[in-house]
């Protein structure tokens, strides 16, 4: 896990400031960084997304491939999420480095993602679905990678584009799917109901929302919570070795459902103002 | 909608950087030719082939007589035997701690090159060297001077006066050191109410400004102390108008950080993290500066 190492006095200064609503950056306890998105980065995958939020620096691709479904979930399409943590980032992610970090993101977008309907995705029940590949890459740590990935994710869903299935044959087991022979011939996968996570950094009595790498290391403990645009919550989970009073993860829990919805909204208008540009609009990426 | 969260697009994206003023230096790339002749001698930053000298790193070039190196633009700090830096213990070792100055290899500090509490200079007894661990421990700031510079690049520093020593509360930032400019002192107390220092390495120190200063050789750490939200405030926004002109690539000393806090006024300090109104503060305290030049 990427840290930095504090000296008591600096941690002291953290803990006072959070406790008067002041952080080190000026910021509130219930304020974000500013962020910058861009989606349609990457031309080469079904749908891409690159978020920046200070120095934390998400890229995710998403490639969309014809997959048979599992025999639970005949009628749904599946998605899979695999994370890729960069020794540019941080040194210590080098060799097998980030492979925990990366395995429990993962994990809890599995499970955030769980309730995203991806009937939209299935072919043929039982026979063929479209499975959605979900490629992030950590570039760079400035804390607050479970809510950045998650907005990233979000944008990459949401500029997918999936080809259109011309024709069907069915023949016994054997399905053989005519697609589109246009290129832009596509649908887009509905991302509304899709969760964000939620990172809530207990710093002596508070949560703060959107902790940087300095915050992080005088915390000993985060919860993660999935909210969706309702802002009803789809999953949980703790970070860090510390534990919590029920109380606090009730507050915690009530206090992300807003942070959530808001989230949720912010980051619509942002990709609906984006795609409103069109497709000819300048790509930036990492220039400039 | 809430202002709290705020999600632009690339597209308007600001540049960051500032429209230089005056004449412009010559940029050397890795591999260009430098000068056709060979009767020159070769420092730092260049290597030569067929005859001609070339550069190694991207940077301006410096003359000294027949002496020609590259200054690189962004590199890790090269010491010099007298600056002032900011450092981070990494390790406590036999006799000496290992800091982190933001340097190729990690600098070090001998214990005989601190003054220890309790003053007047004396041997080093054993029981100092177990006591190590009670003045600076892993994680700690300290201030420093350079003392010297080993054959292998690294830095030995020392503490040994009342101004340098660990760092109590307040926020650190690391910039490139090549934007920190060398001036007679790097400590200042600046009248919006905060210490700044400027360490050469790029590790810059603010912290609310204390009465008393030298209390005990530099080791003590009030950790009771509550910092008000009045000096959090002005804290807060130098350091957002450090990181402001950091990002512009303006270099930092006294004036042009003072200048900054004057400018940045206008806006809340959290407004201060936009790159909006981080470039409208580095284009404003260039103004104030020419201006002042000018005069």
């Amino acid at each position: 896990m990427y840290s930095v190492v504090l000296s008591d006095a600096e941690k002291t200064f953290i803990w006072d400031g959070v406790e008067v609503n002041l952080r080190n950056d000026g910021r509130k306890r219930n304020d974000y960084r500013p962020m910058e998105l861009e989606t349609d980065v990457v031309t080469h995958a079904s749908g891409s997304a690159r978020l920046r939020l200070a120095n934390t620096d998400i890229l995710v691709g998403v490639k969309a491939e014809i997959d048979v479904p599992s025999s639970e979930t005949p009628t749904i399409g599946k998605i899979e999420f695999f994370i890729d943590c960069s020794a540019n980032a941080t040194p210590t992610f080098e060799g097998r480095g980030g492979e925990d970090l990366a395995s429990e993101i993962s994990s809890a977008l599995q499970k955030a993602y769980d309730i995203l309907p991806l009937n939209d995705l299935c072919i043929v029940p039982n026979l063929s679905c479209w499975k959605l590949y979900v490629d992030i890459l950590i570039l760079e740590c400035g804390g607050n990678l479970y809510d950045a990935v998650s907005l990233a994710v979000k944008s990459a869903l949401f500029n997918t584009q999936i080809p259109k299935v011309k024709a069907k044959y069915i023949d016994g087991v054997n399905v053989d799917l005519q697609l589109s022979d246009d290129l832009f011939e596509c649908w887009k996968l509905d991302v509304s109901k899709a969760p964000c996570l939620v990172t809530l950094c207990k710093i002596g009595e508070f949560f703060v929302v959107d902790p940087t790498v300095e915050e992080e290391a005088c915390s000993n403990g985060s919860i993660v919570v999935s909210v969706t645009h309702k802002g009803s919550i789809t999953s949980i989970f703790k970070i860090g070795e510390g534990s919590f009073h029920r109380n606090a993860i009730c507050e915690a829990i009530k206090f992300a459902g807003v942070i959530g919805c808001e989230l949720n909204e912010t980051l619509k208008l942002s990709l609906e103002k984006e795609e409103s540009l069109g497709s000819q609009r300048e790509r930036y990426g990492f220039l400039k | 909608m809430a202002e709290n969260i705020c999600i632009s697009l690339a597209v308007q994206r600001v540049s960051s950087s500032v429209p230089p003023r005056g004449q412009l230096c010559k940029l050397f790339s890795p591999g260009e030719i430098i000068f056709p002749q060979s009767d020159f001698m070769r420092g730092h930053g260049t290597y030569p082939e067929d005859d001609v000298l070339k550069a190694s790193v991207a940077g301006v070039m410096e003359q000294i007589g027949r002496l020609i190196s590259i200054k690189p633009l962004k590199s890790r700090y090269n010491g010099e035997v007298g600056d002032v830096v900011v450092g981070r213990i990494l390790e406590v070792t036999q006799k000496r701690w290992k800091v982190d100055t933001n340097s190729r290899l990690d600098s070090i500090l001998l214990l005989s090159s601190v003054n220890l509490p309790g003053g007047e200079l004396r041997r080093r007894s054993a029981e100092d060297e177990q006591m190590m661990r009670k003045y600076l421990i892993e994680g700690d700031l300290i201030s420093a001077e350079v003392q010297s510079i080993y054959a292998d690049g690294s830095l030995s520093l020392h503490t040994r006066s009342f101004t340098y020593g660990k760092l109590s509360q307040g926020i650190l930032i690391k910039v490139c050191p090549a934007l920190i400019k060398r001036s007679k002192t790097h400590f200042h107390n600046l009248p919006c109410g905060a210490s700044i220092i400027l360490g050469k390495n790029g590790f810059v120190w603010i912290s609310p400004t204390t009465a008393d200063s030298n209390s005990s050789g530099g080791f003590a750490q009030n950790l009771d102390q509550k910092v008000g939200k009045a000096d959090r405030e002005v804290i807060a926004r130098l350091r957002n108008c450090v990181l402001a002109l950091a990002t512009n690539k303006i270099p930092l000393y006294s004036t042009s950080i003072l200048h900054a806090f004057e400018e940045s006024e206008k806006y809340l300090v959290s407004e201060l993290l936009n790159p909006e109104s981080m470039l409208d503060i580095a284009i404003l305290t260039q103004h104030k500066i020419q201006m002042t030049e000018d005069l």
